[in-house]
């Protein structure tokens, strides 16, 4: 076994984890930060295609509190307003540094303003972009490097983070292991910040890396913290569904309806947005929520596409125009067989990023001392449905804070490690390797099964339509799965052991399951992206925000009071 | 077995924790158009051996880049290379470390445990 210690720990290297680290190393700190995949690479950073959305006023006339009424008007009602502040409040200085840092964000022609485009939802021009469909790459390309030269930063790739460890009531560090050669190592850490991403491989059709399970939420649930909002998983209604295609990522057509229109169809080749109360008509208004809904009716009144979505069409687009803005991608398409002048493609709602998560005040401090949280495992910002480009905001936003903050808290304190903190964790660890050790020759591993069991299930009755019935035999057969969980086949060997990597992961996953279903559940109405089909209005009395912890072992739930603030107090605050 | 309309490739992987100590292993994939050789490891790892150890993560965005392996002899993305009806062969990088199958020693040395330890010593 092997002992690390540092000041800050950070879990997770995407855009929050990589400017975390970084902020906390600019106060002083020692850091390491941890990827169970390759550092930069494994998450839903560097799949990013499209825009940032930021207040920099470069086109229109805007400024942060133009974009915070947006943001609160789609989550709405029941954003955490502090939250959703920060994040737009400190999106210009984050956007402006990454410029400096030669991030590349698209230009107009001729002079040397910022593009900016106006996604949907947004009431100005304010999503930046690198070209061509670039922009999560080229951040987390920029931020491993700089990160890379920051002074006091200890990078390690391929070191997934099992469990927290907690000693009276602080987290106190962590228990990881290198997955290369299955070595077991605990570090300590006077602070620990939580930026290992979201949910969505959950369900069954999604835009998620390998990477993103949950574990962010599971560690946080049983190191003792309180989740918000999990009820809201987001569905992006025209991710790729057919023909098949390789080497995009199935979001990638939201840039080519923002730069190009295009029109959406039923299976009929019809225009349908209007029966549901919003415009198609060749525009992209329409807010992802009711899209997403629109679609799914169409199919269950027997007007869908052949593989169970919609249509896309960009057939009356002229191909230079085609070509002008999307260049490299078109002749990637036509090698996939589409020809965006001739064919349409089918589109679908998929699962494609967590509203909920790790409930923090204003300093991205958890409910438990030592843990702090950034990025997509931050739960509140985006209240019931989220702003196009606010997710990478919010990362780079909350990791720059979460990492200040957590630095700042623990400069010149002591390590609070003991062995005994870590030893349950250890204990499950040896107990999984001595099983999987134990796996009799020619036995088939299950973990993928259930795996694929869970998605399905998340999918059917947790995904876009949802009922009571439907949401207690979701729950149900959650807790039957993860009651099965300690018996399921693993195979044997320490280096690379992804049965046993999966099996940890269904632990977290099925605890998020569980987290979300319940949530789901307790929430009777329809807000947002959660959906209802036995409580189909939006229920004033659902103003509030639902807490989940697990105590001795169950997952309770609680309602809690928004968090509202006054923009004028909170810019002066800022200011001070 | 599927129904008789699914036509099935060979797909054929190396497997083992020492380059010099590999053995093949052939799996019959369902073949669907237009798949990509990770869809088949995948599938295997899904459907006929999950302890098949493969590195990927963005599965098809082509962003990660940690899917690269040999197919066929040459250096691919696994997510980008296309399966042809033919079937494929597919075998860890040849300039790397061989940790366990298809899964080679990708990360930078400055990001590897082993490093650290060694520079602390
Ligand atoms: C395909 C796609 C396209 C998107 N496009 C946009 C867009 O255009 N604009 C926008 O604003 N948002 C977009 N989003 C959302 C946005 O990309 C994410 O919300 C944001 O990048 C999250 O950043 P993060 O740093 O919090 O998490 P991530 O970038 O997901 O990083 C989390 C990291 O944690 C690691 N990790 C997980 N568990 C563990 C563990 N147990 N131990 C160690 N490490 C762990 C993972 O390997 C991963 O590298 C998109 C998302 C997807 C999936
Ligand atoms: S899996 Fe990410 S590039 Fe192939």
């Amino acid at each position: 076994m092997t002992h690390l210690e540092t000041d800050v720990l950070v879990i997770g290297a995407g855009a929050a984890g990589m400017y975390a680290a970084m902020a906390a190393a600019g106060e002083g700190a020692d850091v390491l930060l941890l990827d169970k995949s390759l550092i930069g690479r494994g998450g839903a950073t560097i799949m990013a295609q499209m825009t940032v959305a930021v207040a920099l006023g470069e086109q229109d006339e805007d400024d942060w509190r133009r974009h915070l009424d947006d943001t609160l008007k789609a989550g709405r009602g029941i954003c955490n307003e502090e939250l959703s502040a920060i994040l737009c409040h400190d999106a210009p200085a984050r956007i402006r540094e990454m410029d400096g840092w030669k991030v590349g964000w698209a230009r107009d022609p001729g002079n040397d303003r910022i593009a900016c485009v106006k996604a949907p939802g947004h009431s100005a021009k304010r999503c930046v972009y690198v070209d061509f469909l670039d922009t999560g790459p080229a951040i987390a390309q920029t931020l491993r490097t700089r990160v890379g030269r920051t002074r006091g930063v200890t990078r390690l790739s391929g070191m997934s983070v099992r469990d927290l460890t907690s000693d009276g009531g602080r987290v106190v560090g962590a228990v990881a292991v290198n997955v290369e050669d299955g070595r077991v190592v605990t570090v300590a850490a006077k602070a620990v910040i939580l930026a290992a991403g979201g949910l969505t491989k959950l369900f069954q059709r999604n835009s998620a890396s390998t990477n993103m399970g949950g574990d962010a939420y599971a560690l946080a649930l049983r190191a003792g913290a309180d989740l918000v909002d999990m009820e809201f998983p987001q569905f992006f209604p025209i991710g790729h569904l057919a023909p098949r295609l390789v080497g995009m990522d199935p979001i990638m057509w939201d840039p080519f309806r923002y730069k190009l229109g295009g029109r959406l169809l039923n299976g009929r080749m019809e225009e349908f947005m209007h029966t549901y109360g919003e415009v198609d008509d060749g525009t992209y208004n329409a807010p992802r929520d009711i899209t997403s809904y629109a679609i799914v009716k169409e199919n269950e009144a027997g007007r869908g596409s052949p593989a169970g979505g919609a249509y896309l069409s960009f057939t009356h687009v002229p191909e230079e125009e085609l070509r002008a803005a999307f260049g490299p991608t078109i002749d990637l398409l036509l090698k996939n067989g589409i020809d965006l002048t001739r064919d349409a493609v089918e589109v679908a709602p998929i699962a494609h990023f967590h509203m909920g998560g790790v409930r923090v005040d204003g300093r991205l401090r958890a409910s438990v001392p030592g843990l702090y949280a950034a990025g997509e495992a931050v739960g509140g910002a985006n209240g019931a449905n989220r702003l196009s480009g606010n997710a990478l905001s919010e990362a780079m936003v909350f990791g720059e804070r979460a990492g200040r903050t957590a630095a700042q808290d623990v400069a010149g304190t002591a390590q609070g490690w003991t062995e005994a903190a870590a030893a349950p964790a250890l204990a499950l660890l040896d107990q999984v390797r001595a099983r999987a050790q134990a796996t009799p020759e020619g036995a088939v591993a299950e973990t993928t099964r259930t795996w694929r069991d869970l998605q399905a299930l998340m999918w059917d009755k947790v995904g876009l339509m949802r009922t009571e019935d439907g949401l207690t035999e979701a729950l149900g057969e959650i807790r039957a799965m993860s009651a099965a969980l300690p018996d399921l086949t693993l195979a044997r060997g320490a280096r690379f052991n992804s049965v046993v990597e999966e099996w940890f992961e269904l632990r977290g996953a099925l605890q998020c399951a569980e987290a979300v279903t319940l949530s789901a559940l307790n929430r009777r109405e329809s807000r947002g992206a959660h959906q209802r089909l036995d409580y189909v209005q939006t229920d004033p009395s659902f103003e509030r925000n639902q807490v989940v912890r697990l105590r001795d072992g169950r997952l309770e739930s609680e309602w809690v009071a928004l968090t509202r603030i006054d923009p004028a107090r909170f810019e002066e605050e800022e200011a001070a | 077995m599927q129904g008789e309309e699914q036509q099935t490739v060979p797909v054929t992987v190396m497997r083992g924790l020492d380059r010099d100590d590999m053995q093949s292993q052939s799996f019959d994939v369902p073949f669907v158009p237009g798949m990509s050789v990770l869809d088949a490891l995948i599938w295997i790892r899904g459907h006929a051996d999950p302890s098949l150890a493969i590195r990927y993560s963005c599965i098809n965005a082509n962003a990660c880049k940690e899917c690269s392996v040999m197919v066929d002899g040459q250096v691919e993305y696994a997510c980008t290379a296309r399966l042809t009806p033919a079937g494929a062969t597919v075998a860890p990088l040849e300039n790397k470390t061989v940790i366990r199958d298809l899964v080679t020693d990708l990360a930078p040395s400055r990001e590897r445990l082993d490093k650290l330890l060694a520079s602390r010593r």
